[in-house]
């Protein structure tokens, strides 16, 4: 569906990515993530036909020049032109006409993926007064209008609420079971974990790809989650046998080797200090550590 | 006296209100979360409490002070930033600082003293020299929290300061945000990463322009009804269309990184026996689900 082979980009003297390889199939969700300023945007500009590589090679749909199979790729930059002043509809119908399709064409498509989307009943409201959730909806309703084969999306849900997000998700996902191909970057990890395979990107560079579980299971170091009210952890915990400490939520993560050797030296230091209602457990480590890990490791 | 203070603050668009009758405190030194949907009147109501629009019924004091009225003086004693500032592309990161330094007029000894405690806290010393348009994201953004609080704000108020940025770099900018609340500065924060909004010493939880929750992370943990369980899964998407299908009873059911988060009442515990569950206390995510799907079943919409 895409391969890349030691794909590099340079603005000016700037490269943006590194002799990236690598291959999506037929019917992935393939999600792309990395610290911002990776490349990750340049990467989709360069898969939709919007930018040529600087040297290197790439395929989509077996085509070596995406724009010369357009019709079949959709693409949601990460800020989508949606026309203010008209409605959902009116929207929808520019873009649909913009590739190319008939007027009879256009209002069948539009009525299915305004029930898709769920935007149906907002359908005459001006694009302008739609909340940042819909409008995020509105640009993927207006990607889909001529139904491509394969979709990239960069970075649709950000700023995008808990509620949306999911459902935004649940149509890439119904999507995707209709056999259309995503290609996604974001900054959420729970989100990556709906991805069959994740590249992290990062200085241009592909650091890690695999499945979910496959980037969990590579994960060398074991984790410890502490839960505690005391803000100067870090502090506290400075003489322990830990390599890391991030906060999650209310919560610290603390990245180990030896779980037994610093579950003892962590209860008794913080014993000595008499801080209490402590709560301290191994669980199993989340994308979004994997993530503090590999960013930890290139930086 | 409260940092902050509203009472029935009210803003119209025509006739859409984007803010209704809303009242809240905010404790000196406290962290305070302010959540709700894309659209709920998070931005609207940060915009009236730092001057740049007026409220159109109700009032609002900032340290005592009348947003309506008072608001030159209410500038010098607070700081803004949101998700899309403004840095100067070509100056390089010290420069910013100094324009910044030279906007709040602050004289030349405390000006040089707080660019300094800037590039500290923001961990921007090694990179003072460079050129802001050949920053990365992460670094921008901590460099604009320094712009932003240069002149020493009691109060800090930060409208999506984190949208977009990657995981390692969100805490770091939460690390200096709890250094700064430590020392005693105020800060209302909107946010849609929930793990930030558990960081939050208190929180108002605001949907249509209303607020319907407001509290510490605990009380507003135990709105949320029933039991919760997690089902961990490799596959959540695909397991959660099989729940759907299979319509046992439930309150609601919704994928959660590599799980799915079920939300029952006790006695239909037995229904989902056949899955390996844990029963788990909800987090703020959960209950911004929660809120967010009772209000909309209430209202309809």
């Amino acid at each position: 569906m895409i391969t890349l082979t030691n794909v590099t980009k340079y603005y000016g003297t700037r490269m943006a990515v590194n002799g990236v390889s690598l291959e999506v199939k037929n019917g992935e969700i393939f999600g792309l993530v990395g610290p911002d300023g990776a490349g990750k945007t340049t990467i989709i500009r360069m898969l939709a036909g919007l930018l040529a590589p600087t040297s290197g090679t790439l395929t989509v749909l077996g085509a070596a020049n995406p724009e010369k199979i357009k019709e079949h790729l959709g693409y949601v930059p990460q800020k989508f032109s949606l026309y203010g002043d008209l409605t959902v509809m009116e929207n929808i119908r520019v873009f649909g006409a913009l590739y190319g399709q008939s007027a009879e064409k256009i209002d069948v498509v539009a009525s299915h993926i305004l029930g898709f989307t769920n935007l149906m009943s907002f359908k005459d409201r001006l694009a302008d007064n739609l909340s940042g959730g819909m409008k995020q909806k509105l640009a993927l309703a207006a990607g889909l209008m001529h139904q491509p084969q394969l979709f990239f999306l960069d970075e649709p849900t950000t700023g995008v609420d808990p509620v949306s997000r999911r459902e935004f998700w649940q149509m890439l996902f119904k999507l995707n079971k209709e056999g259309t191909s995503i290609f996604v970057s974001t900054p959420y990890m729970d989100e990556a974990e709906f991805c069959t395979r994740v590249a992290f990107l990062h200085n241009g560079q592909i650091v890690s790809c695999d499945s979910p579980e496959g980037l969990r299971q590579a994960y060398p170091y074991k984790v410890l989650e502490l839960g505690t009210k005391d803000r100067d952890i870090k502090e506290h915990l400075k003489k322990c046998s830990i390599l890391d400490i991030n906060m999650f939520g209310d919560k610290y993560h603390l990245v180990v080797e030896d779980v037994t050797l610093a579950t003892t030296q962590i209860q008794s230091v913080l014993g000595e200090m008499n801080i209490e209602n402590i709560t301290l457990e191994e669980i199993q480590p989340t994308l979004e550590d994997v993530f503090v890990a590999l960013a930890r490791e290139v930086f | 006296m409260y940092a902050v203070e509203l009472t029935n603050l009210t803003r119209r668009f025509g006739d859409f209100t984007a803010v209704n009758n809303l009242s809240l405190q905010i404790k000196q030194g406290s962290i305070y979360g302010f959540l709700g949907p894309n659209g709920s009147g998070k931005s609207t109501t940060i915009r009236m409490l730092c001057g740049l629009m007026t409220p159109t019924s109700g009032s609002g004091k900032i340290l005592g002070l009348d947003i309506a009225h008072d608001s030159e003086d209410i500038k010098h004693k607070i700081g803004y930033m949101s998700q899309k500032f403004s840095l100067y592309d070509d100056l390089t990161v010290k420069q910013n600082l100094e324009f910044y330094a030279g906007m709040y007029s602050l004289s030349e000894d405390v000006g040089e003293r707080r660019i300094k405690e800037m590039l500290s806290l923001a961990d921007l010393e090694d990179r003072q020299n460079e050129l802001v348009v050949n920053l990365s994201g992460g670094w921008k953004q901590r460099l604009a929290l320094g712009c932003a609080i240069i002149h020493t704000p009691q109060i800090l108020f930060l409208d999506e300061p984190t949208g977009g940025v990657d995981p390692k770099s969100r805490r770091m900018f939460w690390e200096i945000i709890y250094k700064l609340a430590s020392q005693g500065t105020t800060i209302m924060v909107t946010t849609h990463f929930m793990d930030e909004a558990e960081h939050c010493d208190e929180i108002g939880f605001i949907f249509e322009g209303n607020l319907i929750a407001n509290g510490t992370p605990s009380q507003l943990i135990k709105m949320v009804p029933g039991v919760l369980v997690r089902i961990a899964t490799h596959e959540p998407m695909e397991l959660l269309e099989t729940m759907i299908a299979s319509s046992f009873p439930y309150l609601d059911i919704y994928p959660f990184g590599a799980s799915l988060h079920i939300l029952l009442e006790e006695d239909q515990l037995a229904q989902i026996a056949a899955f390996p569950y844990k029963q788990i206390t909800p987090g703020l995510e959960d209950v911004f689900v929660y809120l967010v799907k009772s209000k909309r079943k209430e209202m309809k919409i």
